[in-house]
């Protein structure tokens, strides 16, 4: 450690904290989705309604695919702890795949939902759906990407401080968007189902 | 009839998007007047920096530094183009109001009439007052703490250049198609797709997402700054109550912001892909966005005025020359006003017909802020009781604004009571309240804090002729152009009116267009208190401690070096700059290397791309919009990658810059 560092070693890195506070206010985005779903979740316009839309058994593996990806996250962040990169990546597209497999899910759901003519266009519980579950949708992708990027910048830099830290944040938003969708699987498809 | 406007037809090209021709407002003799007027003082601005080879000195060391305090000075300058901006669009609408009585009609169609008090708001809210706050958090808190610069110096730039984006695309909407005509807070069904046809809306809404994006990241930026990079030994009491407010408002920003993001995106999905969240039909309920847009709108006010009772709690305490009266009662009343801040916003609409408990609930709630706002003003009271008050123009700001804004308190009480309220709902009262508050609260303590800071920010101090003239043009100006639109509420008279037929209305808003005149030889002063100020800046010198100030941000030099403090300051006591001064204080000679972050063209090119992607967005132009977010996403990335960030200024160097500034 040179003095420069030693100069500075009173400040740790803000990035931790300051990605929680970025979550949270990602979190307060679902809860105005949330809010909103709660309120015009019953406007159903004579359109269909969440008994004749979801299937069980297809949300359930879909819950699955991104519970296990989170398990297996966890499981590389045990590999990069230990300083094992390979194995660190390993995981990492495992958890990858397994979060490529729900979007796929999901995407599909959507197009089928969409051809049978329960569209957001066609009431408002529908456009709650959509883009509550679509939001939540967009952050998965949005993570995917990083999470390719992050593989790559692994794969050129190691397991270094900078790596380890966006690798600590990045776990943070994937689980983070694991405890939006067990929001999103009991407040959208459990409750309406009962 | 006045309302000859007809709107282009609907096309679509798959290079232009729906932009045809005939959305130039080539037509329309006061746009073209100010296209006119814009383009040569812009012609006059680019030809002298070219003449004086200004551009790289412009890009290099303001465009891309992430220096808070070059951020800070930049989000000011934003403030006060966007001032101009907005105040023309209220000159306008006096004039109209003073002419348009009886039958006249004024100068201002209805369709152009009501973009201008659109655009009016939405500038004034999000394009002056956020930067404006922003600004002079950016600039004083981190030295406040004794920090070298914010948490995250890059993500700050980015959010600068991304407020500076939305705000060129509001303004981009006045000579190419037209803004919304919605008021300015757009509620539906109005701002839906079926009455709000062109591209107005879709302006109002991207302008706002992108400069949203760049303020809820700044939120998020500084209050990691205030929890994390405070000098050794300053614990949270410790802070200065500027700094305690600006913590307070950014946990505001974080929790508030969202909400907005999350209902304009709604918004966006109704008018773009026809969702049915706000719609009359299938479903939809207007209500909601009432609801959501006002659970952010509500906070957002205190997010405005918060700062500012920072700004007068340092300057009280610094030209009464006395610690701050009740120091722990100021951070307990500001953290009250955040909290009760979310739990007030339906007294916005006590109109819609929820029955009277909830009425109640939040009337009362509204009426119980006035309780923690009391304490603050009886603090900065009792804070000049005995104290050695020195009458300098941040003061006159100050006491200016304790009478204002007492008086503009008081007639929020009397709209905190539902009863009172349904007459008064969307009267000119209203208007007179809030900004009676906002001019009373926030713009008088604007105008402080640059007082107060310029000196700070440039080694001498501003012209005193010059801003008292600045003080007495807003104050003479704001109490002649709103206390007559308080009359005219009392009397019924609905805001935004175009016309109206009552020829007894018409003294009270002459007599309020005769204020808004005031209000502009205000301004006018401010800019000739710059010029003069810039220009006998040998005279105004002064030291690093012009006022005999308190706090740690006036222990370095003015200006200070871009590493903020040569030292780091072991903090031991609230008003440290003031111990530090009666300790005898000075900075000893052994200077160590100094971590700084390198400057980064990315946060302005990404802002670029994103100021593409809403044009793109408004006209339907989709291969734009397309192209210009995956080069925003490419560019993100492409970020990550360089991981050669910081650099080290050596001892040295840190010598002979301190060395320098001093005999400066």
């Amino acid at each position: 450690m040179s003095a420069a560092d030693a100069h500075h070693a009173h400040h740790e890195s803000p990035t931790n904290i300051g990605f929680w506070i970025y979550l949270m206010s990602d979190c307060i985005i679902f809860g105005a989705l949330f809010a909103t779903y709660a309120v015009l979740g019953g406007s159903f316009a004579g359109g269909p309604g969440p008994k004749d839309l979801f299937e069980p058994g297809f949300i359930a593996v879909e819950t699955a695919l991104l519970l296990f990806s989170s398990i297996t996250f966890g499981m590389a962040m045990l590999a990069a702890d230990k300083q094992k990169l390979d194995a660190t990546t390993g995981w990492l597209i495992v958890s990858g795949l397994l979060g490529a497999g729900f979007i796929g899910m999901e995407v599909y759901e959507f197009a089928h939902l969409i051809h049978i003519g329960a569209g957001p266009d066609r009431s408002a519980f529908l456009s709650a759906f959509f883009a509550l579950v679509g939001t939540h949708g967009l952050h998965v992708t949005g993570g995917l990407i990083w999470l390719v990027t992050l593989i790559l910048q692994l794969r050129l830099h190691g397991l270094n401080g900078a790596n380890m830290r966006r690798l600590g944040t990045l776990s943070m938003f994937w689980h983070f968007l694991d405890l939006i969708w067990i929001g999103v699987f009991s407040f959208v498809y459990l409750v309406r189902l009962i | 009839m006045a309302t000859g406007h007809v709107q282009p037809q609907e096309t679509w090209s798959p290079i232009f998007g729906r932009l045809t021709l005939d959305w130039i407002p080539y037509h329309e003799p006061i746009l073209i007047g100010t296209f006119l007027g814009v383009g040569l003082a812009g012609l006059i601005v680019l030809a002298l920096m070219t003449r004086f080879r200004l551009w790289l000195p412009l890009w290099r060391d303001w465009v891309i530094s992430v220096d808070h305090k070059k951020i800070g000075i930049m989000y000011m300058v934003l403030g006060f183009v966007m001032m101009v901006r907005g105040f023309a669009d209220a000159l306008m609408m006096r004039l109209q109001q003073a002419l348009a009585a009886g039958g006249a009609e004024g100068y201002l169609p209805p369709h152009h009439y009501d973009q201008v008090f659109t655009a009016h708001g939405v500038i004034m809210i999000f394009f002056v007052a956020m930067p404006f706050v922003t600004g002079i958090m950016n600039y004083v808190m981190p030295t406040q703490i004794g920090a070298r610069d914010v948490a995250f110096p890059f993500l700050n730039n980015f959010s600068f250049w991304m407020t500076v984006a939305g705000a060129l695309l509001v303004n981009i909407s006045l000579f190419v198609g037209e803004f919304a005509r919605v008021g300015w807070l757009a509620f539906p069904p109005l701002s839906g797709a079926s009455y709000s046809t062109g591209p107005g809306m879709d302006y109002y809404l991207w302008a706002l997402q992108i400069a949203g994006v760049g303020t809820t990241l700044s939120g998020i930026n500084l209050i990691a700054t205030i929890l994390k990079m405070r000098a050794p030994g300053m614990k949270m009491m410790m802070m200065p109550v500027f700094t305690w407010t600006a913590l307070i408002t950014n946990v505001l920003i974080v929790a508030a912001f969202p909400v907005l993001t999350a209902t304009l995106g709604m918004l966006t999905l109704d008018r773009y892909l026809d969702f049915r969240f706000f719609t009359n039909d299938f479903g939809g309920n207007a209500m909601m966005y009432i609801n959501l847009i006002w659970i952010w709108g509500h906070p957002e006010v205190y997010i405005l005025i918060i700062p500012i009772f920072g700004v007068f709690s340092e300057i009280v305490a610094t030209f009464s020359r006395k610690p701050l009266f009740g120091y722990t009662t100021m951070v307990w009343a500001t953290a009250c006003i955040m909290v009760l801040s979310f739990v007030v916003w339906l007294h916005h609409f006590f109109t819609m017909g929820s029955g009277a408990n909830v009425n109640t609930f939040f009337g009362i709630t509204t009426m119980i802020i006035a309780v923690p706002t009391g304490v603050k003003i009886f603090n900065w009271l009792f804070t000049m009781y005995r104290g050695s008050v020195r009458l300098e123009v941040p003061m006159y700001w100050t006491i200016g604004f304790l009478v204002t804004f007492t008086i503009g308190g008081m007639t929020g009480v009397l709209l905190a009571v539902p009863p009172v309220d349904f007459q008064l709902h969307n009267t000119l009262f209203l208007i007179a309240h809030f900004h009676n508050v906002i001019i009373g609260g926030v713009v008088f303590g604007v105008y402080a804090a640059v007082t107060y800071w310029w000196p700070k920010a440039f080694g001498f101090k501003l012209d005193d002729r010059w801003g008292k003239r600045a003080f007495w043009g807003w104050f003479v100006g704001f109490y002649l152009a709103f206390m007559p639109l308080y009359a005219l509420g009392l009397m019924g008279v609905t805001r935004r009116m175009n016309s109206y037929e009552d020829m007894g209305w018409q003294p009270y808003f002459i007599i309020a267009a005769v204020g808004a005149v005031v209000i502009l030889f205000g301004i006018l002063s401010t800019f000739m208190c710059f010029y003069v100020s810039i220009r006998d800046r040998k005279r105004l010198a002064c030291g690093g401690d012009p006022w005999d100030a308190r706090t740690l941000e006036w222990a370095n030099q003015s200006p200070p070096q871009k590493y903020n403090f040569p030292q780091d300051i072991v903090v031991t006591g609230r008003d440290m700059f003031w111990k530090m001064k009666e300790e005898g204080f000075k900075w000893s000679t052994d200077y160590q290397a100094i971590h700084m972050p390198k400057d980064t063209a990315t946060g302005v090119l990404i802002s670029a791309f994103a100021l593409a992607f809403g044009f793109a967005m408004v006209w339907y132009i989709w291969w734009l919009a397309i192209l210009s977010f995956v080069a925003m996403l490419a560019i993100g990335i492409a970020h990550t990658f360089n991981y050669n960030r910081d650099y080290y200024i050596q001892p040295d160097e840190v010598a002979a810059t301190e060395a320098k500034g001093a005999s400066a």
